[in-house]
């Protein structure tokens, strides 16, 4: 069977010269935590424009049940900082009401897995809202709060919501991974015009980044919708986006020593979603895996890898595609089922394995 | 303690419960013999939209304090040992004691039928235990070994057992749960009562009214217990609630305010609330006001809002198990020993099962895909890449 390594070019060798790689220097002034950063951020926020205010349960008082708004209610008090009852689609409504009227909320859901209980003011009132009125009325809101998996907490708390809320036109949705990350886009995100679903890991929270004096600095903003090339590499295109990246770092490392390397492309943004990157990474290595925490079907890399098939970027493949995601079941709480139930960093060295061997036992036939 | 108890008591090391045979008096100064019942006051109830509530006084014989005490004993006792397999990191996650909040399920499941159903939050060891799920059950759940009630698959928000539907992690959704449990005692005719258990932080949720609604609506036998314990995570009831009468918050439905510290008190308003619901009146909200003694959870230390003296205070005055004891000491209906037996065998009783806890395995990871449809349609579900499919596998016996 024939290779498809030469490709149908389709422009795609023009547009290689956009090209950008990793937007920080390694001048690392210091390490920062992503908590922090996001802390950072909202601080700069407030700062910079007093319609901003945060709510949501325990961000005042208790500093926020993850610590991210700590400090803010004793600089910015009662007006600015707002600790809401239990009641998620009560403060949702309220948030996306007051962005109706100009204000930019920063809604705080203690994690997302509780945002079900206010997505339909998400997607009915928030997403949908510009585009019913006409334009009349702009939804400057921003959901945030940790997704995804964290440990030992079982089916109800440990979920991933990236591919949910990907679906929803109206909506942006962002999973950072660094810290860089986090505080560039958490600013892009509360100057946005839209409604933005900000997905955060609480397993990264802790963990400290490298950021550069750029990247401190107040004026640092990163663009929505635009991924980030995290590590470059020739062999073979994984893409992921939030803690999946940590994971796919760690492979991409292991694979190095195989002698097989990885372009790590970190999306940023789950919606709109950077494909060029994607293709034009693919044009290069000629093969595709996605990392993702959520579950398969019709996830992240399941769109990743329509829009592939719906491209050019489909000659360019050397093998299938595959998705590395996390396992068709509610999350066990039982620490070997859980482990088994997402992805680990041997399951994308496998995976890439398995892609990049495919080829060879192909071209041997 | 040791001042409650009358030293001439300590002297009777080893005597049996004397029967009175005559009636039985309230007061007594007969130091040296127990008596076969006594009975007590009750702090008095609030009532909203109610002419009557519970009893105000109840009768209990000795054997029935017995029983109370060795169930608020070992409640307690589980909390103490969860909290150590925490610290030893055995427990992993989230873990929420009930230690302080013991009055409220041992005096409603001492108050409640074999047909009854229960429905609570995460809260819930004790519960599950109280439900009929041995302490080995409870325990290896929290450690996430196989012979845990949910084969280590649930983790400790997430315990079942007969007429028990949960341990659940978010917050309020067990309320409506609980009023479709009672739907289904009407349903099915079968003159069961399902108690709803939630917090103060909860009661502010949304779908707690729109059951409420349909509950007084369609009449079902549903008993709302809002659990006041003070605090929702960092949050006073005051910072959370627009009106912290928990008990009146039903408006249309009857509501009765209680002594949650008072496991004769839990009692009577369950023996009340259950002639209630069954007498056809429809639903009931009950506010038990108690204390939680621990942070919200392990990882929350539990003292950033609110002080070490109030949490002091509450355990030297309001604690259900002491307040308990003084009332069945004092009142010669128990002695001392038989006490400290009971809290020999409890201590022993958890602390064998804790080793279990410990001691057992994991299920094997064949089951990371068992159960997740009770009849699956593909034979195969998928696993974290195309190369690792996962096959669903039938764990418990289908019907
Ligand atoms: C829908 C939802 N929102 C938030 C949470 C996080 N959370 C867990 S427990 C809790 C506090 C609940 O307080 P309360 O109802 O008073 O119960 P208590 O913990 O005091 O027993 C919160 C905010 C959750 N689990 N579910
Ligand atoms: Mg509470």
């Amino acid at each position: 069977m024939a290779l498809k390594s030469s490709p149908v070019l389709f422009g795609l060798l023009a547009r290689l010269s956009r090209r950008s790689f990793s937007t920080s220097k390694a001048l690392a002034s210091k390490p920062v935590t992503v908590r922090d950063a996001l802390n950072q951020a909202i601080d700069e926020e407030m700062e910079r424009d007093d319609k901003v205010f945060v709510l949501g349960e325990e961000v005042a008082q208790y500093d926020g049940a993850y610590k991210v708004t700590r400090g803010l209610w004793k600089k910015y008090g009662d007006k600015r900082v707002i600790d809401t009852p239990i009641t998620e689609i009560g403060f949702a409504g309220i948030a996306v009401g007051a962005a109706f009227a100009g204000l930019r909320p920063i809604c705080e859901f203690m994690t997302f897995n509780f945002s079900m209980q206010a997505i339909d003011h998400i997607i009915n009132s928030a997403a949908k809202t510009f585009y019913m009125s006409a334009g009349a009325v702009p939804v400057p809101v921003v959901f945030r709060g940790p997704n995804g998996a964290a440990a030992g907490v079982a089916a109800q708390h440990s979920q991933c919501f990236g591919a949910w809320y990907g679906h929803c036109p109206g909506l942006k949705v962002l999973m950072p991974y660094s810290s860089e990350d986090a505080k560039g886009l958490l600013k892009a995100a509360i100057r946005d015009n839209d409604p933005v679903v900000f997905l955060e890991d609480e397993i990264l929270y802790g963990m400290p980044f490298p950021m550069s004096d750029e990247a401190l600095a107040p004026d640092f903003v990163l663009p929505i919708g635009k991924a980030k090339i995290e590590r470059p590499g020739n062999h073979i295109t994984v893409v992921c986006a939030g803690k999946a990246t940590d994971t796919a770092l760690q492979a991409a490392n292991e694979l190095s020593g195989k002698g097989i390397e990885c372009e790590v492309i970190n999306l940023r943004s789950i919606r709109p979603m950077d494909f060029d990157t994607i293709a034009q990474s693919v044009a290069k290595t000629h093969h595709l895996i996605t990392v993702e925490q959520g579950w398969p079907q019709s996830g992240i890399g399941a769109e990743i890898c329509a829009r592939v098939m719906e491209s050019p970027t489909f000659f360019e493949l050397d093998a299938p595609a595959w998705r590395v995601s996390g396992a068709d079941v509610p999350m066990p709480y039982a620490r070997a089922l859980e482990a088994l139930a997402l992805p680990r960093a041997a399951d994308v060295v496998a995976a890439a394995a398995a892609v990049i061997g495919n080829k060879i036992a192909e071209a041997a036939n | 303690m040791s001042k409650l108890i009358p030293s001439a008591a300590k002297l009777l090391s080893g005597t049996s419960i004397t029967k009175a045979a005559g009636p039985v008096a309230t007061t007594s100064n007969a130091k040296y013999s127990t008596k076969s019942e006594s009975t007590f006051e009750i702090k008095p109830y609030k009532l909203h939209k109610l002419d009557k509530g519970p009893a105000q006084s109840a009768t209990l014989t000795a054997e029935d304090a017995l029983k109370l005490y060795e169930k608020l004993a070992t409640l307690r006792r589980i909390e103490t040992a969860s909290g150590n397999l925490y610290k030893e990191k055995i427990i992993r996650g989230f873990c929420h004691l009930y230690s302080g909040q013991e009055a409220v399920a041992v005096g409603m499941r001492a108050a409640m039928r074999e047909v009854d159903s229960v429905i609570t939050a995460y809260r819930c060891h004790g519960w599950t235990h109280l439900m009929g799920v041995s302490l080995v059950g409870v325990l290896s759940e929290l450690t996430g070994r196989r012979t845990g009630c949910s084969r280590g698959k649930g983790g400790s928000m997430h315990l079942y057992g007969r007429n028990f539907y949960g341990g659940n992690g978010i917050v309020g959704a067990q309320v409506p749960l609980g009023a479709g449990l009672a739907f289904a005692h009407k349903y099915r005719g079968d003159g069961g009562v399902t108690f709803a258990l939630y917090g103060d932080g909860a009661a502010n949720q949304g779908q707690l009214f729109e059951a409420y609604n349909m509950a007084k609506l369609w009449d079902l036998p549903c008993v709302f217990v809002c659990e006041n314990n003070g605090y929702g995570m960092g949050t006073s009831v005051d910072r959370a609630s627009a009106s912290s009468d928990y008990y009146s918050r039903g408006d249309y439905i009857p509501g009765i305010w209680v002594d949650g510290m008072d496991v004769i008190a839990t009692r009577e308003a369950t023996r009340f609330a259950i002639d209630y619901c069954t007498s056809g009146k429809g639903p009931l909200v009950m506010e038990m006001e108690t204390y939680r003694y621990s942070g919200h959870s392990m990882s929350d230390p539990g003292t950033s809002y609110r002080t070490r003296d109030e949490v002091q205070e509450v355990r030297q005055t309001r604690d259900p198990i002491t307040s308990f004891k003084e009332k069945i000491l004092s009142n010669e209906l128990v002695t001392p020993d038989q006490l400290k037996e009971i809290d020999t065998q409890v201590r022993k009783e958890v602390d064998e099962a804790t080793k279990v806890s410990k001691s057992e395995p994991e299920v094997g990871v064949e089951e990371l895909a068992g159960d997740i449809y009770y009849s699956s349609l593909e034979p195969q579900i998928r696993g974290v890449t195309p190369a690792a499919p996962l096959r669903h596998v039938e764990v418990v016996a289908r019907k």
